[in-house]
C-alpha cells in the first residue's frame, strides 16, 4: 500500500502507477461532480460534436450528489459522500474513452465495462467512505461554478477546488485488478461456512 | 401558555437538525468499539474516515449528503389535547429544516417527475401512526437514506422452509448486496402477519437500541445466529473487508397465515439516524435520544 498526494491535472503515466489497496489525496481544480445525468448530457454533447464547459481531460470525476447552499452570493460545498457507483456502469467506459478522465471516486465499485475502459484509458476508480458528507465536504474546498444546474442539485456538474480531498482508495486500477472483484470471490469462499452458523446445508 | 401547534413544530425541527447532525449515543459507541476491533488495515480506514466524519457532522453539519426521505413515528396519547395540530406542524417543520439545516431535498414525483424542492409532496413526510395510552405526543424522526432502502426486500416463502428458510433469506441478502448499503450496517427482520405488515414490523427493529434483545428467548438466538452469520461473511465496512459487516440484527414477528411465511428485511446504513422527544399534555418537551445538555 502506497500512499499519493496528487495535484490535477493527473497524467495517464500518473494514474498507471496506481494500484488496488493505495491511498490517494488529491488537489487542484479538476475536480467534476457527475452523476447519471451529467454523464448522459457529456456524452450527448461528444456526439453531436460540442465541447462541454469543462475539459475532463486529467480530471478527478466524483460520483456524488451534494447538499450545497448559497452564503454572501457563493456556493459551498455543505456535505458531499458518494452515491452508488454502479449506475454510472451503463456509461462510464464510453466517457472514459471519450474525455480521459484520471480518477473516478465512488462508493460500492464498478463491473467489468469501466474496468476494461479503466485499463485501456489508463485511469482508476477509487472507493471514498460512504456517508461521510461531512468529512468529503472538507477536502471539496471551492465551488467555482454550479453548471447544468437545471438538472437539479444533486445531479449538476459543480467545478470544484480540491484540497487533499481523500483518503481515496484505490479499488479498480488500470491493471485490470478490482478489489471489488477480489471481494465477491472471498465471501463466495466463505458461504459454507456462514451458512453453517444457521444450519444451511448447501 | 405556549401555542401547541409552535411547540410540536419547533421540536419536530430540533429533531430533524439532530437526527442528520448527530448519530444516537449506542451507535456512536459500537462504531468506536468496531474500530478498535477490527484488524483489517482496509476496514480501520474506513471506520475511522466514518468516526472522523461523526465528529465533524457534530458542528451542525448533515453527516451524509443523502439526508433521507422524511419518515416519522408518531405514538400519541388518547387524551393528548393537540392531535390536529401533528401533521401540519411536522411536514411545516420538514420544510424549515430543508432550508436552515439544510437537509438535502429528496422527495421526487415518480409519476410526473421533478423534485418539490422541500422534502413535502404527496404523502411525505410519512407519518406512522400510533395511538397509546395517556396524555403525551412521542415523535421520532426517521429519515431514511436511499441507499440501504435499496436493499430493503420482502420474501413470501414456503412456510415448509421454516425459521432455517427465515434465516438463509436475511443473510443471502447480505451476501448479494454486499457494501452496498454502507456496511456495517443493522439490519430489522419481521416475521408473519402478511407482507405489509412484516416490512413494517422489520421497518420498527431499526429504532431498537443496540443493547436490546429480544425478550422472547427463541427470537433473541435468532437474532444472534443471523448476527453472527453475516459478520462471518467478511463482508466488512462499505464491503471492503473485514470483520464488522453488521452492528445488529433485530427480529420481531406476528402471526402468520397458515399458508405464508412472509419475511420482511430492512436495512439500515451505518448513519442510523434518528431523534426522539415526548411532548407531555401541558407541552413540557423532554428530548430522549438527544437531551438538551452537552448537545
Amino acid at each position: 500500500m502506497v500512499e499519493y498526494h496528487l495535484t490535477t491535472p493527473i497524467s495517464e503515466e500518473n494514474a498507471r502507477k496506481l494500484k488496488i489497496g493505495d491511498i490517494v489525496y488529491v488537489s487542484g481544480e479538476h475536480v467534476y461532480t457527475a452523476r447519471d445525468e451529467a454523464h448522459e448530457r457529456a456524452l450527448h454533447m461528444f456526439d453531436k460534436g460540442e465541447k462541454p464547459p469543462v475539459d475532463f481531460e486529467g480530471s478527478v470525476v466524483y460520483h456524488v450528489g451534494p447538499v450545497a447552499w448559497q452564503k454572501n452570493g457563493k456556493w459551498e460545498i455543505v456535505s458531499a459522500g458518494p452515491t452508488t457507483s454502479i449506475r454510472m456502469e451503463l456509461f462510464e467506459d464510453d466517457f472514459l474513452r471519450k474525455y480521459k478522465a484520471r480518477i473516478l471516486v465512488g462508493k460500492g465499485g464498478m463491473g467489468p465495462k469501466t474496468l476494461a475502459a479503466l485499463k485501456e484509458v489508463g485511469a482508476v476508480y477509487t472507493s471514498y467512505t460512504g456517508g461521510c458528507g461531512a468529512l468529503a465536504a472538507k477536502g471539496l474546498k471551492e465551488v467555482r461554478a454550479y453548471l447544468w444546474d437545471d438538472l437539479g442539485m444533486p445531479e449538476a456538474l459543480w467545478v470544484i477546488t480540491a484540497e487533499e480531498f481523500g483518503p481515496l482508495l484505490v479499488t479498480m486500477d488500470s491493471h485490470g485488478n478490482s478489489m471489488h472483484d477480489d471481494m465477491d470471490e472471498k465471501v463466495a469462499a466463505r458461504k459454507a461456512e456462514v451458512y453453517s452458523k444457521i444450519g444451511v446445508k448447501e | 401558555m405556549e401555542d401547541p401547534y409552535q411547540v410540536i413544530h419547533d421540536t419536530t425541527f430540533r429533531l430533524l437538525k439532530k437526527a442528520a447532525t448527530v448519530l444516537p449515543k449506542d451507535i456512536q459507541e459500537a462504531l468506536k468499539a468496531a474500530h478498535e476491533r477490527e484488524t483489517n488495515e482496509t476496514a480501520k480506514t474506513q471506520l475511522s474516515a466514518i468516526l472522523t466524519n461523526i465528529e465533524i457532522a457534530k458542528s451542525g453539519i448533515p453527516m451524509c449528503q443523502d439526508t433521507g426521505i422524511m419518515i416519522f413515528y408518531v405514538k400519541v396519547g388518547d387524551k393528548f389535547p393537540f392531535i390536529g395540530e401533528i401533521k401540519h406542524a411536522l411536514t411545516e417543520a420538514t420544510r424549515k429544516a430543508t432550508v436552515e439545516v439544510p437537509l438535502r431535498p429528496n422527495a421526487v414525483n415518480p409519476i410526473v417527475g421533478g423534485n418539490s424542492g422541500d422534502n413535502t409532496g404527496v404523502k411525505i413526510p410519512w407519518i406512522n401512526w400510533e395511538i397509546v395510552e395517556g396524555d403525551s405526543l412521542e415523535i421520532t424522526a426517521f429519515p431514511k437514506g436511499g441507499g440501504s432502502e435499496n436493499v430493503c426486500i420482502v420474501g413470501m416463502l414456503k412456510p415448509g422452509v421454516g425459521l432455517t428458510g427465515v434465516k438463509k433469506l436475511v443473510v443471502d441478502n447480505a451476501m448479494n448486496y454486499m457494501g452496498k448499503a454502507c456496511a456495517p450496517n443493522i439490519i430489522g427482520v419481521g416475521i408473519g402477519g402478511g407482507s405489509d405488515i412484516a416490512i413494517k414490523i422489520a421497518k420498527q427493529q431499526l429504532m431498537r437500541p443496540l443493547s436490546d434483545k429480544h425478550p422472547e428467548p427463541e427470537v433473541a438466538k435468532i437474532e444472534e445466529e443471523i448476527m453472527e452469520a453475516i459478520n462471518t461473511t467478511g463482508i466488512g465496512p462499505m464491503g471492503l473487508g473485514g470483520d464488522t459487516t453488521v452492528l445488529g440484527v433485530k427480529v420481531d414477528y406476528a402471526m402468520r397465515h397458515p399458508a405464508s411465511l412472509p419475511v420482511g428485511v430492512a436495512v439500515q446504513c451505518w448513519a442510523a439516524r434518528q431523534s426522539k422527544a415526548i411532548i407531555s399534555k401541558d407541552l413540557k418537551v423532554t428530548y430522549v435520544t438527544h437531551p438538551l445538555e452537552g448537545n
